[in-house]
């Protein structure tokens, strides 16, 4: 799947080039999903439907597997089972097959030596040995360096055979979803606007013969970037901070950055791990507020981790319940309020 | 950080309680080594373990370090070339050696004052690296020791250099080279001997000290979480500055040992050493003892086997291959654990 | 540096004071700025030594040949300092790179093969093998930690002398290569003694398009992409960015300027020999990077060159001078020895006082001296706004 063309200059905008394969109203499909630590299972068969411009939240004690299910959604680990589509395509799986690919890199200059042995290339002379010789080495970085950088096709080739390879976190964002972390995870040492616009990579056209060739189109596509950058902040209101180093900024502030951040990808599907942590609450009003207003003037979906009741009973159109990996409650935010398994997963722990 | 909390449902496998019992690396070393064997015979396979052991002593310092501060002490090879020349200084000059000792007695005691000499010295000087140019940059980014450490080995490199200039030097082999024992049938080297023993007894000092004395605790806390132990009233610098001196003083018997066997030694000792004997460390499992220990062993295996089939120059490089091997597809060495994650 | 239009900013971004504004220039303004600085150099520079004190340590041909080998190095701290300084990764085995362009023009242009490429296309293809080889030297390496992926490199480094050394059919092993072709323009062969000032001028293009050429990028997205894995590698892939590829990209195009430097020494020696390219160089360029400023362009240009004389001419002048005028110690050291003892020396004082090296870019020393900030900020305004 190519990156969308939701351009630097244009509005937020929701309606997007998608895959042809669209499935309705669900915008993400996890099936079963299982995660081992070795013995331990972390996440045990989990399923959960996100409808488009949804605001799922996940709940849950500590330890019950949050943010593991969230990291195998967003790429960072690979289940053990299950799978995770995403607009009709499937986007996390447990890989298959990957032994196979060593052979493929192996192949082709394997066959050439062969090829050349048949050919009599042994009583030949030198030149037809160097020939064969430079021909396989040149085969094998090929496929070597195909096999590191993973052109799309690539890819596409290798699901054809059946071997199958998980989404890098990188590859999510490329289908469009983003993601914000526990534990505020910016890139301290760059200002606010940096930040945001390395949230925009992928989205960012200039390659290696730009740098070359004119600086021109390099420059205004910086600048078009910068001034959406600028948009992105002021959205999630941040006003005069855009060059302030990350690390310098306030707690709350450090938070919209990375929804800014986050944002910049022009993602369709919001994961948000834990938004409100530790933030007062003025600060979780007003975070709770901007989540809402994602969803009504962006169109995202939105799944969230949380621990604040507050934000999970107002803001949440339906909620999933995690203990010790399971599931033990989904439903509406009344229902789950009101399920005994809930009140007695919760129980001893303080739930506001 | 949320943790796992969930119990093993299903019986273990037997995989599972191989993997457990963590056998596995223990036979491939043993595997390795019977191969080896038969492809070299008894005499270089003696050779190997001595060449092994001196690795081994090496990359115990490395493991160590690592393990507790986790950095790679670039320097630490060259302080195992400074145990080597402070030991034939002490010999030629301290004691008036200059050739094989024929009386037992005499011997001990001159490898012993030896011995001690050169392990203090070491220590000392390793504890002094760490409080002068590593200790000022713990909390500074990454690069910053990576390169201190660099320059500290250029360092030490080149004092020793200008002292002793750029050829190799001999060293007095105060244990007769030429001295043979015969075991099992098989005639081995008393100076193979004597440096593998002393090796593993080092190895056992160090192993009983890191698992029952209270400094032995220390390091171990510290090594697992700094700032608890510091809450638990651990002294981290204290702490850190022995593990230092300890490793160095390690390197400095594996100099002596590399005087006595090799009878010659060379500035840039150092730098090839150092390099095979990280690569032992890291094949072993890094931060891990009894990997170090296990990884010498087999480093020196690979170097000795290459030599023995002819492919010296190629025997570094090797060395070097088992590194990236290693790294690539077993990151945690033979003796750490599977790591899950990726980028 | 951000692509803020200074115009809308009230301070500049890049922060006040020359090394400010320099990095924020518009960046057509900052190629002309190179462009004209570096020319400027590099026709001040074969003035001031017909000048005393200069004038009579050498000739003016001799100082300028002296400066052309500077440029070399030049061009090294530019590439390493993409790899080393933009894209955070200790690659200790630079040297390699610089072996396989040498190399590369070599077996193309000596008698050794029989064959006589023009320089000129060779050197776009010394730096293309170069580049290649960067990401196959490189990739084993993507999934390491700084130390690991150090030593690692510091291997490679190792493993390519040794194999050209050894591939004696290939190579001619310890004798090297000779006969090497200068370059031709014109039909005019580049003279190799004599003349200095088709080398000498020919480095100084290469390294304006070299400054250029990485100014451009640590501007761009490839840029930030570096930065942001320098600082957080998991959330730089959280956010789109492909670290396999950015990384590699670091390595090959640092490794195709040591392969640019490496067809130019080929081509003004004439001969190459493996120990050329041992770690001793690597440490060299390493060093020179690391004191010179990592990270700041300029800087590690300076830095070069700075240390490259100080090797080749200051220390040499040292031991003359010492030996002319009779001073107790002094008079029997001899420098030369000494200079890697110098180096590890500068190096560690460095990283302990200074670790931003002399010409530091701001971000470096805005993110190296984090305990004053840290403590600055807890007390800051109520913004959170430290003050610099």
């Amino acid at each position: 799947m190519s990156a969308r063309e939701s351009a630097v200059t244009a509005p937020p905008v929701t309606a997007t080039i998608m895959d042809a394969a669209a499935s309705g109203d669900v915008l993400l499909e996890a099936r079963g999903v299982t995660k081992r630590f070795g013995g331990l299972v972390a996440v045990r068969d989990v399923n959960l439907d996100i409808p488009k411009g949804g605001i799922v939240s996940i709940i849950g004690p500590n330890g019950a597997g949050k943010t593991t299910f969230f990291n195998v959604v967003a790429g960072i680990i690979d289940p053990s089972a299950g799978a995770v589509e995403f607009r009709g395509r499937k986007l996390i799986m447990r890989p298959r097959r990957t032994w196979i690919e060593p052979i493929l890199w192996v192949a082709p200059s394997v066959i050439v030596v062969l090829i050349a042995l048949a050919l009599g290339v042994q009583n030949g002379g030198d030149e037809g040995l160097a020939i064969t010789g430079l021909l396989a080495l040149g085969l094998l970085i090929t496929t070597f360096l195909l096999a590191i950088i993973r052109p799309p096709w690539y890819t596409q080739l290798l699901a054809r055979m059946g071997i199958l390879r998980s989404a890098r976190p990188n590859d999510v964002v490329t289908a469009g979803i983003g993601r914000t972390f526990q534990n505020i995870r910016l890139f301290q040492n760059m200002s606010a606007l940096e930040n945001v616009l390395v949230g925009m990579h992928i989205h960012l056209r200039s390659n290696l013969v730009d740098h070359f060739a004119s600086s021109r189109r390099q420059r205004r596509e910086e600048e078009a970037a910068a001034k959406r950058a600028r948009e992105l902040l002021r959205l999630v209101g941040l006003r005069e901070i855009d060059d302030e180093l990350a690390k310098n900024l306030p707690y709350g502030d450090q938070r919209r950055l990375e929804l800014a951040r986050a944002l910049a990808s022009d993602p369709v599907l919001l994961l948000l791990d834990e938004p409100t942590a530790g933030m007062n609450p003025a600060e979780t009003s007003a975070m709770t507020a901007l989540i809402g207003r994602l969803r009504k003037d962006l169109g995202l979906t939105i799944l969230l981790i949380e621990h604040d009741m507050r934000v999970v009973m107002g803001i949440s159109d339906h909620v999933l319940v995690l203990d010790h990996g399971e599931r033990i409650s989904e439903g509406t935010p009344e229902e789950v309020r009101r399920d005994p398994k809930v009140i007695e997963a919760y129980l001893g722990t303080s739930a506001s | 950080m949320t943790t796992t909390t969930t119990v093993l449902s299903a019986r273990p496998s037997f995989v599972e309680t191989f993997q457990r019992l963590r056998l596995g690396p223990y036979l491939f070393v043993l595997g390795v080594a019977a191969i080896d064997y038969v492809v070299i015979g008894p005499n270089q396979f003696v050779n190997a373990l001595t060449i092994g052991a001196i690795y081994a002593l090496v990359a115990l310092g490395y493991t160590m370090v690592y393990g507790i501060i986790e950095l790679i002490n670039f320097a630490h090879g060259d302080v195992f070339m400074v145990g080597a020349f402070t030991s034939m200084f002490v010999l030629t000059q301290a004691l008036g050696q200059d050739g094989p000792i024929d009386s037992p007695g005499m011997l001990a005691v001159v490898l012993f004052i030896n011995f001690t000499i050169t392990m203090i010295a070491l220590g000392i000087l390793g504890a002094a690296i760490e409080r002068f140019a590593y200790r000022p940059l713990r909390h500074a980014p990454r690069l910053a020791p990576l390169i201190t450490a660099i320059g500290v080995s250029f360092i030490l490199q080149n004092i020793i250099q200008i002292i002793y200039g750029p050829s190799p030097i001999n060293t007095p082999q105060v244990i007769d080279p030429a001295a043979r024992v015969e075991i099992g049938g098989v005639s081995i080297g008393v100076v193979n001997i004597f440096t593998i023993v002393t090796a593993v007894l080092l190895m056992i000092a160090l192993q009983m000290l890191v698992s029952r004395t209270k400094i032995g605790r220390a390091m171990r806390s510290t090594a697992s979480d700094r700032d608890a132990a510091q809450l638990m009233g651990v002294d981290i610098n204290r702490t850190i500055a022995i593990t230092f001196f300890i490793g160095s003083a390690l390197a400095g018997a594996a100099g002596v040992v590399q005087g006595l066997y090799f009878g010659n030694i060379q500035f840039t000792l150092g730098f090839q050493a150092g390099l095979k004997a990280f690569t032992a460390a890291v094949l072993g499992g890094i931060g891990n003892i009894t990997g170090a220990a296990l990884g010498g062993f087999v480093i020196g295996f690979v170097e000795v086997t290459a030599g023995a089939l002819g492919f010296f120059v190629w025997g570094q490089a090797a060395v070097f291959a088992v590194l990236i091997i290693t790294l690539v597809f077993r990151p945690s060495g033979l003796l750490g654990q599977q790591l899950g994650e990726r980028t | 540096m951000t692509a803020a239009n200074t115009k809308l900013s009230r301070t500049p971004a890049g922060g006040p004071g020359l090394r400010g504004r320099l990095s924020d220039l518009s960046s057509r303004h900052r190629s002309i700025a190179v462009i004209v600085g570096m020319s400027l150099v590099a026709l001040v520079l074969p003035l001031i030594v017909l000048l005393p004190p200069f004038s009579s340590f050498s000739g003016q041909t001799v100082w300028m040949d002296g400066f052309t080998i500077a440029g070399i190095y030049v061009l090294l701290a530019l590439g390493l300092n993409v790899v080393v300084g933009l894209a955070g990764l200790l690659d200790l085995g630079y040297a390699a790179f610089f072996a396989i362009g040498a190399y590369t023009y070599a077996l193309a242009a000596s008698p050794f093969t029989g064959w006589d490429l023009p320089f000129w296309p060779m050197l776009l293809m010394g730096a293309v093998v170069a580049a290649i080889f960067g990401i196959l030297l490189g990739a084993p390496t993507l999934r390491l930690r700084g130390d690991y992926l150090a030593i690692v490199t510091l291997g490679f480094g190792e493993i390519v002398p040794i194999v050209i050394l050894n591939s004696s059919k290939y190579t001619d092993g310890p004798n090297g290569i000779g006969g090497i072709s200068p370059p031709t323009l014109l039909d005019t062969r580049f003279p190799t003694t004599g003349n200095p000032w088709p080398f000498y001028l020919t480095m100084l293009v290469l390294i304006i398009l070299s400054m250029i050429f990485i100014y451009r990028l640590q501007d761009s997205r490839l840029g930030r992409a570096w930065m942001a894995i320098r600082e957080d590698e998991l959330a730089a892939a959280a956010n789109g960015v492909n670290t396999v590829v950015t990384k590699l990209l670091a390595f090959a195009i640092g490794a195709s300027t040591a392969g640019l430097a490496g067809v130019f020494l080929a081509s003004k020696l004439q001969t190459v020999t493996p120990n050329l390219f041992r770690f001793d160089v690597s440490f060299t360029v390493l060093a020179m990077v690391v004191l010179g400023g990592m990270g700041n362009v300029w800087g590690v240009a300076v830095g070069a060159f700075i240390i490259f004389m100080i090797q080749s001419v200051f220390l040499k002048q040292l031991n003359i001078f010492f030996n002319n005028v009779q001073v107790p110690i002094l008079s029997d050291i001899d420098f030369l020895q000494y200079q890697f003892l110098l180096y590890g020396i500068a190096l560690v004082a460095m990283m302990l006082l200074r670790p931003e090296g002399l010409f530091p870019s701001r971000r470096r020393r805005r993110e190296l001296h984090t305990e004053e900030d840290e403590v600055f900020a807890e007390h800051g305004d109520a913004m959170g706004a430290a003050p610099e």
